[in-house]
């Protein structure tokens, strides 16, 4: 278990947002995240990444309770976590190739050469062009965004990602491969992902397990098959509303993991 | 617990077998660097590699780069490099995330000397816009401003009176202060110079006329360039970075008439209020420094005052109040306006507007002293 949430509490004055939530995040898994828009699921990211105070409950992540990190530590947590940001939060004053080498700058000793060639391997990873390298954020459209962002996160070789909505405002096709992308990562690295998604392609495609917060708890958590069968009416309506149909009978005609296909798009040599 | 990256060199027949072992994971940092680059040298001369893959302990995307990068500038070289010993996922991993022969930047940098000198005329270019985009600014806001008078009904009194308070009357303190000190520092140094000529007396003439023609209003609209100007800069600038301007325009609004004349007018208001709270503070400043040190009474201080001083002095101090307050305004606003997508370009812009404008608040001062001299006001 990487991640271990225990009794958290959280809130902004009186208002409540947590309320003795449990959530375990175990090794090599990527673990959906959903809820109503509102629900709280921003602020628990933020809360376990240390952006927010809890008023009370443990986080643990990597067995350390972090709430009693030594600097040392919490330098440590910072080398084996990245974090996707719903809005890309990339330096907007550095080039995107700067952007990148940031963390592999801050944390490694590793030559500007080899810091150049990796930080065009990472492009090249979340299938950018080369040429992205010397751009500026301002420069760049929502989607590049994303994944200069998600190559930044991946910098490190991290053993967690946190991504927030990371295929919100992505065109179908780049989505799925954000989604083919993770699964490969997850696969090769034994990465472990946490995913804020409201997409219900990535849920089906790559979650191991979907937790659902509602109601300032996680209300329920497991493969996606165990909550389609739940009574909850949120739930219900999540997956068997409008959209969610569609997408459970396309699921049941395909149910093979499109993780594992081949991309063709990215058959490069 | 982790274990280094290395490479063992073994010659057979087959060729030339490089044995990875250890942990080939960036965080192995440096090492992982001389790994990769042993990788390299230690094969340079063979016609066939094989490279074993079946020690290696871990992997990540950074590892996997360095042994595809050997695989492929060896290949470059004229070798056939093969793996062994590698499981699917190095596969995957290899193939995912390889490597790519860096591309030459197209950027060339150009000699120093050109660079000087193509730096030197872009600054006197970009001078030379900025100085006509606030001309057009000025006339912007002027034909906004006839359009507003026409119809008073679209006049925004809500952010005004608002931004009355934020530029206004929440400066008064510091104001206040400020002038108060400025007042006490002249009428000291006055009272000792001209003491050594038996007219310590005439300070007061010193900080009544200089206080009220020159120093309330000049201090008073450096203060509020550095207060009010970098606020205005830095709000409409962020405005700008998260394209809220861009939204106002869609609505057909103009960002003009929403955000910059009701922050020009409650400025071109506010100043000439402080600037006279100003006066007041430095004559107080003089008064209780000239009854410590000249042991000046205050009755006998504002009766010297009165004869020092006529409605005119404090008259051109005033008049200029509303001019400073355009010109730090203007400046405030185009600068803002120029900001673009990058948090340094907004640091930027703040720094050149109140830079610009305490620079234009001085030189119109001296052109003022220049008029009102000409017209013997």
């Amino acid at each position: 278990m990487v991640i271990r949430v225990r009794g958290l509490k959280v809130g902004f004055g009186d208002h409540l947002v947590m309320d003795g939530l449990d959530l375990d995040l175990y090794r090599g898994e990527v673990l959906g995240f959903v809820g109503a828009s509102g629900a709280g699921k921003s602020v628990l990211t933020r809360t376990i990444l240390g952006l927010l105070h809890k008023q009370a409950g443990t986080i643990e992540v990597f067995g350390y309770d972090t709430d009693k990190l030594t600097p040392r530590e919490r330098l440590e947590v910072g080398e084996r976590w990245g974090v996707l940001f719903q809005e890309g939060a990339l330096f907007s004053s550095l080039t995107v190739r700067q952007n990148i080498q940031a963390p592999m700058r801050e944390h490694l000793g590793l030559s500007q050469a080899t810091l150049d060639g990796l930080a065009a391997q990472k492009l090249a990873l979340v299938g950018l062009p080369q040429d992205t390298a010397d751009k500026l954020p301002s420069e760049l459209s929502g989607g590049m965004t994303k994944r200069v962002s998600l190559a930044r996160a991946l910098a490190l070789d991290p053993e967690i990602v946190f991504l927030d909505e990371p295929t919100s405002g992505l065109d179908p096709i780049s989505a799925g491969d954000f989604d083919d992308l993770i699964g490969t990562l997850q696969k090769t690295l034994g990465l472990t992902v946490f995913m804020v998604t409201h997409d219900l392609d990535s849920l089906f495609a790559i979650c191991d397990r979907v937790a659902v917060l509602g109601h300032k708890k996680v209300i329920a958590a497991g493969p996606i098959s165990e909550l389609l069968l739940s009574d909850d009416p949120w739930l219900k309506a999540y997956f068997h509303g409008k959209r969610g149909v569609i997408r459970l009978s396309a699921a049941a005609e395909r149910p093979a993991e499109r993780a594992a296909d081949d991309r063709p798009q990215t058959a490069r040599r | 617990m982790s274990t280094t990256p290395s490479v063992t060199r073994q010659d057979s027949p087959d060729g030339v077998v490089l044995s990875l072992a250890g942990e080939w994971i960036v965080a192995a940092g440096h090492q992982l660097e001389a790994a990769g680059a042993s990788l390299l040298s230690s094969a340079k001369d063979a016609k066939r590699v094989i490279l074993n893959l079946a020690a290696l302990q871990r992997m990540d995307t950074a590892g996997a780069w360095f042994i595809d990068r050997a695989r492929d500038e060896l290949a470059a070289g004229g070798a056939t490099v093969s793996y062994r010993g590698e499981r699917p996922e190095h596969d995957l991993l290899l193939k995912e995330a390889g490597y790519h022969p860096p591309e030459a930047s197209t950027r060339v940098p150009p000699p120093h000397t050109v660079a000087l000198l193509s730096a030197v005329g872009q600054t006197v270019t970009e001078s030379g816009v900025d100085f006509i985009d606030i001309v057009d600014y000025l006339g912007e806001v002027v034909a906004m401003f006839s359009r507003l008078a026409l119809q008073p009904w679209r006049w925004r009194w809500t952010p005004m009176v608002y931004h009355l308070e934020m530029y206004g009357l929440r400066s008064v303190p510091i104001i206040m202060l400020i002038n108060f000190l400025v007042g006490a520092i002249v009428t000291q140094q006055g009272i000792f110079q001209l003491a050594k000529f038996g007219a310590a007396d005439y300070a007061v003439n010193l900080v009544g006329v200089l206080g009220l023609r020159e120093l309330g209003v000049l201090m008073t609209s450096i203060m509020i360039a550095g207060r009010t100007g970098s606020s205005i800069t830095a709000e409409i600038g962020s405005m700008k970075m998260r394209e809220e301007i861009d939204a106002l325009k869609v609505m057909a609004l103009d960002p003009l008439e929403v955000l910059i004349i009701p922050r020009l007018v409650a400025l071109t208001i506010a100043l000439p209020v402080l600037t006279f709270l100003a006066d007041v503070a430095q004559v107080g400043g003089g008064l209780l420094v000239s009854w410590a040190y000249a042991g000046m009474t205050p009755a006998v201080f504002l009766t010297r005052l009165q004869n020092a001083i006529a409605t005119e002095t404090f008259l051109v101090g005033l008049i200029k109040a509303p001019f400073m307050a355009v010109v730090i305004g203007l400046i405030a606003a185009t600068e803002g306006m120029e900001v673009r997508g990058s948090a340094e370009s907004l640091g930027r812009c703040v720094t050149s507007s109140v830079v610009k404008s305490i620079f234009m608040v001085i030189v119109m001062d001296g052109l003022f002293a220049m008029f009102f001299a000409t017209v013997d006001y």
